[in-house]
């Protein structure tokens, strides 16, 4: 309707104008009254069944499994607070990469979060419920999972100080993933000789880049930073104390 | 006799032929593409949004959220569209006027379908087009001719519905609740063929029983249009032909139930 067919404000009865604007005071003085919102910490609930997750995708299980997986992500910074990685419940946070994987298996940004968010925190237990989980999912899809184990044997050597188990991991990618590139199926080399963190994360990831594997800028970037960060450690420690 | 008949056919297409184009003609004058495009601004504005959220896989998240929302979408307003658009006709006693020229019934509905068809077709091509320019071409062309197919029965179920129930909120309601349902059905039967317990028991039996009588009847919109063939690999072609001819055969289907509703009341 255009303005021309409207009738003149004029038009409008005076009580009406008053009630309007009596309703929008009220409204506005209600609002004003309520408490503000307090920032709560919601525990991680158990993902649905797979099954249940499919019916509700309407047969669109990639698109509901990148949904999830940004909600699982986000989980940590709940409004007006944020939790610890470590302080989430791990059982819960495989359940839901699990279910995510399920529903894309061609996905890898479950195995991501599992390797570089939740396999960073400073807990040795938690750390190694995370590679056993992406070490399982490894052995339903070597040839594309590969690259996230080999993630899981650097940090199991240096962080954990576990060689054996890096070895073990390590010797499964050259077992089981055929279509690894050369030096990932050696990497237990890598793990033998006497490197630091640093410079074996910078062969893993120049390895990663020279492959091909990583084409996602947004990934790229994510790793850089990774990688930085790990050199700005690794300088502090190595700077002498001034105390 | 033989040339009664041929100028009664002739005359017929040229009646179809202008209700099409007056079907048309009213989407462009309510502005229906314009609202469509605002719809899927919207859709990408938040696919961007998540993106932006993503650590890795961020095309892979921009491509699978805007290929699932912006199909819903179209569904949503063609949909939408086509029910209002009829009501509108039933309200105005627009139907009464046109069926009082030498129109016959089947017509009207061949008519006015085949203006809605145009329009879905213009809707999947416009939903389509964004996917050209981050999915392989190959893919972005068989999901944009899915969706078109999609959008054909979905614009000859919302046809059937409105003139079987002829009110906005029951035909809409029907509309919604049979697009989930086909869309879902494909799990719903996965999941009653392998029931956890009991898989023996006779009420197990009849759930999965009527489940596969309701598959029977609905068509398999869930192996259509997915958005999986844009971040993981192409349908392929016969995957299409498939999809055309679930289209076909459904929406003939519809169109038949329509006309024969149509055709039993009084007007």
């Amino acid at each position: 309707m255009s303005a021309r067919d409207e009738r003149p404000l004029a038009a409008v009865p005076g009580i009406l104008f008053a009630a309007l604007f009596a309703t929008l005071a009220a409204q506005i003085a209600w609002q004003a009254a309520q408490p503000k919102p307090v920032a709560r910490a919601e525990a991680l609930e158990t993902p649905p069944a797979v099954n249940a997750l499919r019916v509700v995708s309407l047969g669109e299980p990639v698109a509901l499994a990148q949904l999830l997986t940004l909600y699982l992500q986000a989980f940590d910074n709940q409004p007006g607070i944020s939790i610890p990685f470590r302080e989430l419940d791990y059982a819960r946070v495989i359940d839901w990469l699990s279910a995510i994987l399920a529903l894309d298996p061609v996905g890898q940004y479950p195995l991501l979060m599992a390797t570089h968010l939740y396999g960073q925190v400073p807990d040795p237990a938690r750390e190694r419920l995370m590679f056993a989980f992406v070490h399982t999912q490894f052995l339903q899809d070597p040839n594309r999972r590969w690259r996230w184990l080999a993630n899981a044997a650097l940090v199991c050597k240096h962080r954990l100080k576990d060689l054996p188990l890096a070895l073990r991991y390590a010797r499964e990618i050259a077992e089981r993933a055929p279509a690894a590139p050369a030096w990932a199926r050696q990497m237990h080399i890598i793990l033998l000789e006497d490197l630091g963190e640093v410079a074996s994360a910078k062969i893993l990831i120049g390895g990663l880049l020279d492959s091909g594997e990583i084409k996602d800028e947004f990934e790229l970037r994510f790793l850089i930073d990774r990688l930085k960060s790990l050199e700005e450690k690794g300088e502090i420690s190595s700077s002498p104390s001034k105390n | 006799m033989y040339l009664s008949i041929q100028t009664n056919y002739s005359m017929g297409r040229q009646q179809i032929a202008t209700l099409a184009s007056f079907t048309l003609l009213e989407a462009w004058r309510t502005r229906l593409m314009w609202l469509f495009v605002v719809a899927l601004a919207l859709v990408f504005g938040a696919a961007y949004f998540l993106q932006q959220l993503a650590i890795t896989e961020s095309t892979r998240v921009l491509i699978a959220f805007s290929a699932a929302a912006s199909r819903l979408a179209a569904v949503f307003v063609l949909s939408l569209y086509i029910l209002t658009s009829l009501v509108r006709e039933f309200n105005d006693k627009g139907l009464e006027l046109t069926l009082s020229f030498d129109l016959r019934r089947s017509d009207y509905i061949i008519g006015r379908l085949l203006g809605f068809l145009l329009i879905a077709f213009a809707m999947a091509l416009l939903t389509g087009l964004p996917q050209l320019i981050f999915a392989p071409l190959s893919a972005a062309l068989q999901w944009t001719c899915s969706l078109a197919l999609e959008l054909v029965i979905v614009a000859a179920l919302s046809v059937f519905c409105i003139m079987t129930f002829t009110q906005l909120m029951p035909a809409a309601s029907f509309v919604a609740g049979f697009y989930v349902l086909a869309r879902a059905m494909g799990a719903i039967q996965l999941i009653s063929a392998t029931p956890i317990v009991d898989g023996g028991a006779l009420s197990q039996r009849v759930i999965a029983w009527v489940i596969h009588a309701l598959a029977l009847i609905l068509p398999a919109l869930d192996r259509f249009t997915q958005s999986a063939w844009l971040v993981d690999g192409a349908a392929g072609w016969p995957a299409i032909g498939a999809c055309a001819l679930q289209a076909i055969i459904y929406s003939a289907l519809l169109v038949a139930a329509a006309m024969f509703d149509f055709y039993r009341r009084n007007l």
